[in-house]
């Protein structure tokens, strides 16, 4: 009776443990049967590249090419604002915080995590659009606001990262770096941080994701318009707004370009993951 | 830990700053940089709680959503609700897998390794697609509807990857000396990982499940297509089935419109406060497993 309870639990556990790879697959299967006709459909070069997004017009065009194009820059501006001020605030963290100003501010930086992407799409709605508007012109929905929005979402994801990979670097090293004669800084900037290397590139890594995933708080100041990107400060539409927006509405072939728009960004993704991996590997 | 910096004084910081123009320079930069990260969160924070606390009036909390009194509260409750379900979802399944990978797998099976590499998988998806994902899934395919359930089944994918690490690490930390002797008090495997692993590990189990309520009371994208919109409170005999709104999804709902700016500012202090709240009680938790 024991042994049967024992084996029974332990099923259990088995089965538990499987659900993420059943989940994983079926993310798979339904996603891509669901997209991969509707690419077939339009024609797969037509689909990634071409630059017309029209689905109103007889006969439609589905190009997603602005909005790949869309994600990628308001991913890398998001990179070039987060990620140098998240390193540096990671060797701030490790490297200069006394102890009890670090008591209170790791939560702090817990807690910019924490914030919900509606409620950082609200401030970028009431302060960032307003000040692009009145510093730059235009209508302040923009690439740039998109940007510096996710520029501050991502830095709780790198500022962790980024401090765990500079703390893990061993003490001798900077010890080293100050007993040949340099100064503190120069010990951190050209000692422990190249040592530091792969964890900080996990960061960016892990950073990018997040970007490229973002949804509401983009549609919330990105302006969201579904053509080329013209410029920093004219709006743009990433591959995430484009589905939430027109996913509402959309039947027939759009309802099935919108799912092939997130088979892509699941690529993204997946392509994302496995740069990460590969990149944690190296770490080791 | 960081004495090795506190020994030197003003002066002599001051002279190397001088011998070398590069360190003061990184120095400020890196103490700009901190200033600027602290500034952004005291910003905002600040500015929604100064401009939404007035506008926290009575009629937020009706009980019925109406578009005159735009009353938060179903919303709220519904948030509860949902988070409730897709705990009770996600929650014995993450911590099960964790024991099966600390407790039961052996090390370097296969089998092991796939569900690490699956669970970092669905850790790194966009809330978005597992919004499409429900959609697509429990929505459509199950036939659910637009639901409570659609929403709390796509939540508890959503939050899987993070119980389970969290729990992994909050088992693997009880020291083997724990289960030892337990196995020399002659229980059997079962009896140990129930009575002796799991209540040491409960503490680190619980700051994760709080993390993931935060994820859940955060959440809108994975939602809008799964839960819908309607902001009422489900009743009846099929409330699994109707369709709810969450507090994150009412606060894009509002903020979007454009029409009731005021009501967002409120809603949004009320989300940060459960959020503030959500961080502080995981962060106690896992600092009195610290303790022990």
């Amino acid at each position: 009776m024991k042994n049967f309870k024992e084996n029974i639990m332990k099923i259990i556990f088995f089965m538990a443990a499987s659900t993420s790879i059943l989940a994983v697959a079926l993310i798979c299967l339904f996603l891509f049967i669901n997209g991969v006709p509707a690419m077939a459909k339009i024609g797969f070069f037509e689909f990634l590249l071409g630059v017309n997004w029209k689905p109103g017009n007889t006969p439609p065009s589905y190009g997603i090419f602005p909005m790949i194009l869309g994600s990628i820059y308001v991913t890398a501006g998001a990179i070039l604002i987060g990620v140098p001020t998240g390193v540096l605030t990671a060797v701030f963290m490790a490297r200069y915080c006394p102890k009890r100003l670090y008591r209170i501010l790791k939560p702090a930086v817990d807690l910019l995590a924490g914030i919900p992407s509606v409620v950082y799409g609200f401030f970028g709605l009431v302060v960032i659009v307003p000040f692009i508007r009145d510093t730059f012109g235009g209508t302040g929905s923009s690439m740039l606001t998109a940007s510096i929005l996710l520029g501050i979402m991502i830095l709780p994801t790198i500022i962790g990262v980024s401090e765990s990979a500079i703390r893990a670097v061993p003490r001798n090293y900077y010890e080293g770096g100050v007993a040949l004669g340099a100064s503190h800084e120069r010990s951190i900037f050209f000692v422990e941080l190249p040592a530091a290397k792969s964890g900080i590139m996990a960061a960016v890594v892990l950073g990018i994701g997040r970007a490229i995933g973002e949804t509401m708080a983009v549609i919330m100041v990105a302006g969201n318009q579904a053509r080329m990107p013209k410029g920093l400060l004219k709006g743009v539409r990433t591959l995430t707004a484009n589905i939430v927006i027109e996913m509402g509405y959309a039947a027939d072939l759009h309802r099935e370009a919108l799912i092939a728009t997130a088979v892509v960004l699941f690529v993204f993704i997946l392509l994302i993951n496995l740069l990460l991996s590969i990149v944690k590997r190296r770490a080791r | 830990m960081m004495e090795y910096i506190n020994t030197r004084t003003l002066r002599q910081k001051l002279k190397s700053y001088k011998r070398s123009p590069l360190s003061l320079v990184l120095f400020a930069l890196v103490i700009v940089s901190a200033i600027v990260t602290v500034g952004i969160l005291l910003f905002l924070i600040g500015y929604i709680v100064i401009k939404g606390i007035p506008n926290i009036r009575p009629e937020l909390f009706e009980w019925n959503y109406t578009t005159l009194n735009v009353s938060l509260l179903p919303a709220l409750i519904n948030t509860v609700i949902m988070t409730f379900i897709s705990i009770l979802i996600a929650g014995p399944i993450g911590v099960f897998s964790a024991i099966y990978l600390v407790e039961y797998a052996k090390r370097g099976n296969k089998f092991v390794n796939i569900i690490r590499i699956t669970a970092e998988t669905l850790s790194g998806i966009p809330s978005i697609v597992y919004g499409f994902f429900g959609m697509l899934f429990f929505v459509t395919a199950l036939g659910w509807g637009m639901s409570l359930l659609a929403g709390a089944f796509t939540l508890s994918i959503m939050i899987l990857p993070l119980i389970m690490r969290t729990s992994e690490e909050a088992l693997k930390s009880v020291p083997d000396s724990y289960r030892e002797g337990s196995y020399g008090l002659g229980a059997g495997k079962l009896r140990t990982v129930f009575k002796i692993v799991l209540p040491s590990a409960m503490p680190g189990i619980l700051a994760g499940v709080i993390l993931g309520i935060g994820r859940i009371v955060g959440e809108t994208a994975a939602l809008i297509y799964t839960a819908g919109t309607v902001a009422e409170i489900p009743s009846g005999k099929d409330f699994l089935f109707d369709s709810t709104r969450t507090l994150s999804v009412h606060m894009y709902a509002l903020a979007s419109e454009g029409l009731y700016v005021d009501q967002s500012y409120a809603t949004a202090v009320v989300l940060l406060l459960i959020v503030i709240l959500i961080n502080w009680f995981s962060a106690f938790i896992a600092r009195k497993l610290t303790k022990i």
